[in-house]
């Protein structure tokens, strides 16, 4: 016999709790343990990882991963063309791409959520100004515009965040731009005025908690893109110097060998989607976990 | 009895892209102390305008104050700079609105709303604050207030939200209170409550009341002067019996032969 269980509500509201919205979220649940994981690898990336990331030994050149035909259990998931071990050079190379993607988007979502802010709520030729020079810079490939500055100041991991930061606050000014001229008409604004809020106070109190749940979601895509960005600049040799491993400067090496050792691009290439991917659904449930309608159901 | 709020010749215009509405035209009243005096027209005749510039809460630009003056005892509200209005916004005047669905921010708990206040225009802490706010929600009614300051506004019906507005209006102990059409929004059982607390706490504590409303019946239940606009333009005023027996201008007869009456034939 098969036993039936129904869930009856019991009329009781649930004790409400952010952290009880991420759990009957299974794949947020996944997502936020990725995420978990390899902030701990990068943490401890000395303590964890087999080998010293930049050690050659030529001895053991490309060597497939350890469940292969050549493999070697020393290095499970083999070795570049200069028999450098690749998972060690994975767990470095998530300290830079996670710091990378996670300070650029930072940079970029206070620069941006505060340009959107002013501009949206204070509105006139100081919006009109703002939003022509979003176009301007939302018009130039951002890519490019960070080649030519990282070709002007120099290259180095500051430079890198500081480059991904001023070219990636278009878009979370714009959001939030948008957000904030339909709520600076809703009453609850001209009733914080009306009991004798400022305006940098009504920006800073009312407006910003309630455009939290678009930067939320604009963040985390673009932690993303920060560190594919990063790669990218990496790979055309504009990034962070050589002797610092990043996931971008490998995959960008292993492209040269896809044809015998396809393990060199594909397990960083992995790696940078799982980390696109779980930052992208812990934004989604930041966002839900933001709004306290979403979770009090 | 002594005039707590006193508008003199208000004029109050809208200069759009492509024509100047004029909003509120040569506007004069007066509310005295302990007294409600109630706005009628229709929408469009500058009840709202005239309100909001009590506070210089009207948007500019658009909106220009092109004329007269808002007087809080001798001080012109319209000549004041933007931080002594803030000293006197929910402190000396305040007000409550139309729709309570949208005058509380969708993301703070009411109690914390309601103490913003007292830590505005008080210098109260956190702490004080919190104790100023459950005898505030008490006295305008609303039951079971520890766990109700602790709620968000969406887990509020509309009755309670508009008690939470009154709450929020009345903790700073303003003399002026302005209530822009504060029963429009609620169903008509609940309207009624929502009335009687104003007026009740009004005596109490001997507020002028500056009610707007387009709804005759409202008017004769808690007013005790009438002012009629239309067009932007004060028609006629005076007391509440006077006008509704004897009403000397052709629009507020018309007005309230617009009124729908229960017969019984």
């Amino acid at each position: 016999m098969t036993a039936i269980t129904v869930a009856i509500p019991t009329g009781r509201a649930r004790t409400a709790s952010p952290l009880r919205a991420v759990l009957r979220n299974k794949l947020a649940l996944v997502a936020v343990v990725v995420l978990a994981l390899m902030l701990l690898a990068a943490v401890f990336a000395p303590l964890l990882a087999p080998h010293d990331p930049n050690a050659q030994d030529l001895l053991v050149r490309l060597r497939p991963p350890a469940w292969m035909a050549g493999g070697t259990s020393e290095h499970l998931l083999g070795t570049d063309q200069l028999g450098r071990d690749l998972l060690s050079r994975l767990i470095y190379g998530s300290r830079i791409s996670l710091l990378v993607g996670a300070s650029a988007a930072l940079l970029a979502g206070i620069i941006g959520a505060t340009i959107g802010l002013v501009s949206g709520f204070l509105g006139g030729w100081f919006d009109r100004v703002l939003m022509r020079i979003a176009d301007i810079q939302l018009a130039f490939p951002s890519i490019l515009l960070a080649l030519a500055i990282v070709g002007f100041l120099g290259s180095g991991l500051w430079y890198v965040i500081i480059v991904l930061g001023f070219t990636g606050w278009v878009s979370y000014a714009r959001v939030v731009r948008s957000e904030v001229l339909s709520l600076r008409s809703r009453e609850f604004v001209t009733e914080a005025r009306a009991i004798g809020v400022g305006n940098v106070t009504i920006m800073r109190r009312h407006l910003l908690p309630n455009v939290m749940a678009p930067l939320a979601t604009i963040g985390t895509l673009h932690v993303a893109s920060a560190i594919v960005a990063e790669a990218s600049l990496s790979y055309l040799g504009m990034g962070v110097p050589k002797e610092i491993v990043t996931w971008g400067a490998m995959l960008a090496n292993g492209q040269l060998y896809l044809g015998t050792a396809w393990w060199l691009a594909v397990f960083p290439g992995v790696a940078l989607m799982c980390a696109a991917l779980a930052v992208n659904v812990t934004g989604d449930v930041l966002r839900d976990v933001a709004d306290p309608k979403a979770y009090r159901r | 009895m002594k005039p707590l709020l006193r508008i003199e010749e208000l004029s109050v215009d809208f200069r759009l892209d492509t024509e100047t509405v004029h909003a509120v035209d040569s506007v004069s009243l007066t509310v005295e102390e302990g007294e409600t005096l109630a706005v009628v027209g229709e929408s469009g005749s500058g009840k709202t305008a005239t309100a909001l510039s009590v506070l210089r809460l009207n948007p500019e630009p658009p909106c220009v104050y092109s004329g007269g003056g808002v007087f809080l005892g001798d001080r012109d509200v319209l000549k004041l700079s933007e931080k002594d209005l803030r000293g006197i916004r929910g402190n000396e005047v305040a007000m409550i609105f139309q729709d309570p669905m949208s005058s509380l921010n969708p993301l703070k708990r009411v109690g914390v709303q309601i103490g913003e206040v007292l830590r505005r225009h008080q210098g109260a802490t956190r702490s004080e604050a919190r104790q100023a706010v459950l005898p505030a929600l008490r006295e305008a009614g609303i039951p079971d207030a520890e766990r109700r300051a602790g709620q968000y506004p969406h887990q509020l019906s509309g009755g309670l939200r508009q008690r939470v507005m009154i709450a929020m209006a009345l903790v700073g102990r303003p003399k002026v209170l302005i209530a822009d059409e504060p029963t429009t929004a609620l169903d008509v059982t609940v309207q009624a409550q929502i009335l009687d607390l104003l007026v009740d706490l009004g005596q109490r504590h001997g507020m002028a009341i500056m009610l707007i409303t387009h709804d005759l019946g409202v008017v004769a239940e808690v007013a005790d002067r009438v002012v009629v606009m239309n067009r932007g333009q004060v028609v006629e005023t005076g007391d509440v019996l006077d006008v509704f027996d004897r009403p000397a201008d052709e629009y507020t007869r018309a007005l309230l032969r617009a009124t729908p009456k229960l017969e019984l034939t």
